[in-house]
């Protein structure tokens, strides 16, 4: 397993890995903001936790359609199906892998991006937080989405229509972290539920896209 | 005798085309019957006036919306668990029913919110949560539609099915946490003091009756359409094998 | 162990294609798998690997014990040839990869890319996979396309070394291997549908 999770992120890392265009997009989302909504300051602190939180995860949609795409086309995927590695265990690991090329660069560039909106001091910590707990459950709902439509020859699309639907949950309760931390609001409800749809998704997803896979590999 | 023989399409097609008639003659009755009294014998509500009387259309199809996706629910765990075609087709063919029950129930609550609320469109919990299930229906016909094999279209769209619902539970928890919101309370519940009055409810039953009724015919009658699909896609293929 | 198929059918697409295969693969013997085109050895090979499940018979002793070869060889072409051939070495729990690449006359190629090299070497690539796979049965669909004649050769000689030291082989092909097999037709076992007027649960 551990081999994997190093081979997906040398893939990532090598050229034409692609590590680094979701970042990429997440700067280029936040900089057309104030473009689309004007340059005041108090717009944009007010916005900037849930425009934070948007482009996150549309940055983490962007990179979901190669990451079981290549495995399928190249026949490591049929190989890995008949590895001592259970199917389980292997999509797991490709969502870690997912959130550490994707997930984690999008949690540590945002208080940056942050800055560019105008977020207030105190809600820095909290988008932070909210990101940390939240990108996970992206990455692994994302696997289930990429493990559906791995056999389709233009499943890109099709991905977003059937993930976007799945992160409403996880946006609601993280943008709200977010907007309350930036507010000076308690979070403790938000992020609680937040962990737990996180928490849930990592335990109990991986099943499902292992079963989506082995219907998609027959 | 059990369910379980309906799970043979031709036994299916046969005992759905007898009742079809039956079906179709008593949901348009009831529907036509709910309505008219509804709409011309019923008085105009005292803070509402007659823009109330969408309710005949509005409460049934949102029931009707949240009911398809829980037959598909469970046709999609039969599937999973017994693997009957039928039981398969059936979702497949619940969906595009549902979806247009879901647009009704916005469309009739965006014409009744406008004069009520002031406003065609609120993001109100209940409004959100069903424009959710609307983008969950979407998803969902969209992988039937885009799979070539239909036992790995079943399998996949009943996945989908079941983790769906488990995420559609979730939005609608979560819609309710984002934002309280203007919509009334339920229209009719078993267990609450004050329901909608008598004279807007008799009508509204049969109404609800009738939608479930013809909820029934369609899903009946697209099945069939389903099953001769396959059939015919199953003999081309044979033809093919023999070739 | 030996492998064991029982009255196996397996579908493609929902259509019985092969239907009634039996056989037995004893340590140290191989079998050559043959037959038209479309006739469903992919299909019988990927059902043996529990890639798709029989529609009706068994398959005893396969579990845990078959390396399967596939079309493809499942290389990155940004990883050089030992980092694939490490790579799966771990995944199937070995170490150890300079037996393979010698087998197959890799060691000179060893830190190339495998997206640089030739169709013929990335084949030599994915079939020395094989040998770190440590798995007894090898199931193998046609795997000498695009190799010369001395790379066939190379095939062969570790087909042999693995049925020497116990192992066996289901290999799909149409080539002379040189190797002493029995062989397989699939052709004999050729689905025949079923009455057309017997339309139940599967449509067929």
């Amino acid at each position: 397993m551990i081999a994997l999770l190093f081979r997906d992120l040398k893939l990532a890392l090598r050229a034409g890995g692609g590590f680094g265009l979701g970042l990429a997009f997440f700067l280029i989302v936040t900089v057309m903001v104030p473009f689309s909504v004007g340059p005041q300051s108090e717009l944009l602190a007010r916005i900037a936790p849930g425009v934070l939180w948007l482009g996150a995860l549309l940055a983490c949609l962007l990179s979901l359609d190669r990451l079981l795409a290549l495995d399928w086309e190249d026949g490591s995927l049929d190989l890995l199906a008949t590895a001592p590695l259970p199917l389980e265990g292997t999509v797991t690991i490709k969502a870690l892998a997912h959130w550490i090329t994707t997930g984690l660069p999008l949690v540590l560039a945002a208080p940056v991006l942050g800055v560019l909106l105008n977020l207030p001091v105190q809600g820095f910590l909290w988008l932070l937080v909210s990101l940390l707990l939240g990108t996970p459950a992206l990455s692994v709902i994302g696997t289930f989405g990429a493990a559906l439509t791995v056999g389709l020859k233009r499943g890109g699309l099709l991905l977003s229509l059937l993930v976007m639907p799945l992160y409403v949950p996880t946006l609601i309760f993280g943008a709200e972290v977010a907007r309350r931390g930036a507010e000076g609001l308690a979070v403790q409800t938000p992020l609680l539920l937040l962990a737990g749809i996180s928490a849930a998704s990592i335990a109990l997803l991986p099943f499902a896209s292992a079963a989506v896979l082995r219907v998609n590999l027959r | 005798m059990s369910i379980w023989e309906y799970a043979n399409p031709k036994k299916f097609l046969a005992t759905t085309e007898r009742v079809m008639p039956t079906l179709w003659i008593s949901s348009a009755a009831l529907i036509s019957v709910g309505l008219v009294w509804g709409f011309f014998f019923t008085p105009d509500d005292y803070r509402q006036g007659s823009t109330v009387k969408i309710i005949f259309l509005h409460v049934p199809s949102a029931l009707m919306a949240i009911n398809a996706w829980f037959m598909m629910l469970v046709t999609s765990l039969v599937w999973v668990i017994r693997r009957h075609h039928v039981s398969a087709l059936a979702a497949r063919a619940a969906a595009p029913v549902g979806v247009v029950m879901t647009l009704i129930a916005l469309v009739t609550g965006a014409i009744w919110g406008q004069p009520m609320w002031g406003t065609w469109w609120a993001w109100d919990p209940r409004l959100t949560s069903f424009l959710v299930l609307f983008l969950f229906y979407l998803g969902y016909i969209a992988l039937w539609e885009a799979i070539d094999n239909p036992d790995t279209a079943a399998d996949l769209t009943s996945i989908l099915c079941l983790v769906g619902s488990v995420f559609a539970v979730l939005s609608r928890y979560a819609v309710n946490f984002w934002n309280q919101g203007l919509h009334q309370g339920a229209s009719l519940s078993l267990d609450k003091e004050e329901n909608v009055a008598d004279v807007f409810s008799n009508p509204l039953y049969v109404c609800m009756a009738g939608f479930v009724l013809l909820f029934i015919a369609l899903v009946f009658y697209r099945t069939g359409t389903e099953i001769r699909a396959r059939r015919i896609k199953a003999l081309i293929a044979r033809e093919r094998l023999e070739a | 162990m030996t492998l064991t198929v029982t009255d196996l059918s397996v579908a493609r697409g929902g259509l019985p294609v092969l239907e009634g295969v039996s056989f037995n693969l004893r340590p140290g013997s191989a079998l050559i798998l043959r037959g038209p085109n479309g006739i469903g050895k992919t299909t019988l090979l990927r059902t043996l690997a529990g890639l798709q499940p029989p529609l009706a018979g068994r398959v005893e002793g396969a579990e845990e014990q078959v390396a399967y070869a596939a079309h493809s060889d499942g290389l990155k072409p940004t990883l050089t040839v030992a980092e694939n051939l490490t790579f799966w070495a771990s995944v199937f729990g070995q170490n150890g990869i300079d037996a393979a690449l010698d087998a197959f006359d890799l060691q000179a190629l060893r830190d190339r890319a495998a997206g640089a090299l030739s169709a013929g070497q990335k084949r030599r690539l994915g079939l020395s996979r094989m040998l770190v796979t440590g798995r007894p049965v090898w199931i193998m669909d046609e795997p000498t396309v695009s190799l010369d004649t001395a790379a066939v050769a190379m095939f062969a000689n570790a087909v042999r070394a693995h049925l020497g030291q116990g192992g066996s082989a289901l290999i799909a092909t149409h080539i002379d291997l040189g190797l002493e097999a029995e062989v397989l037709d699939a052709g004999l076992f050729k689905a025949k549908p079923p009455a057309l007027d017997d339309f139940d649960g599967g449509f067929l």
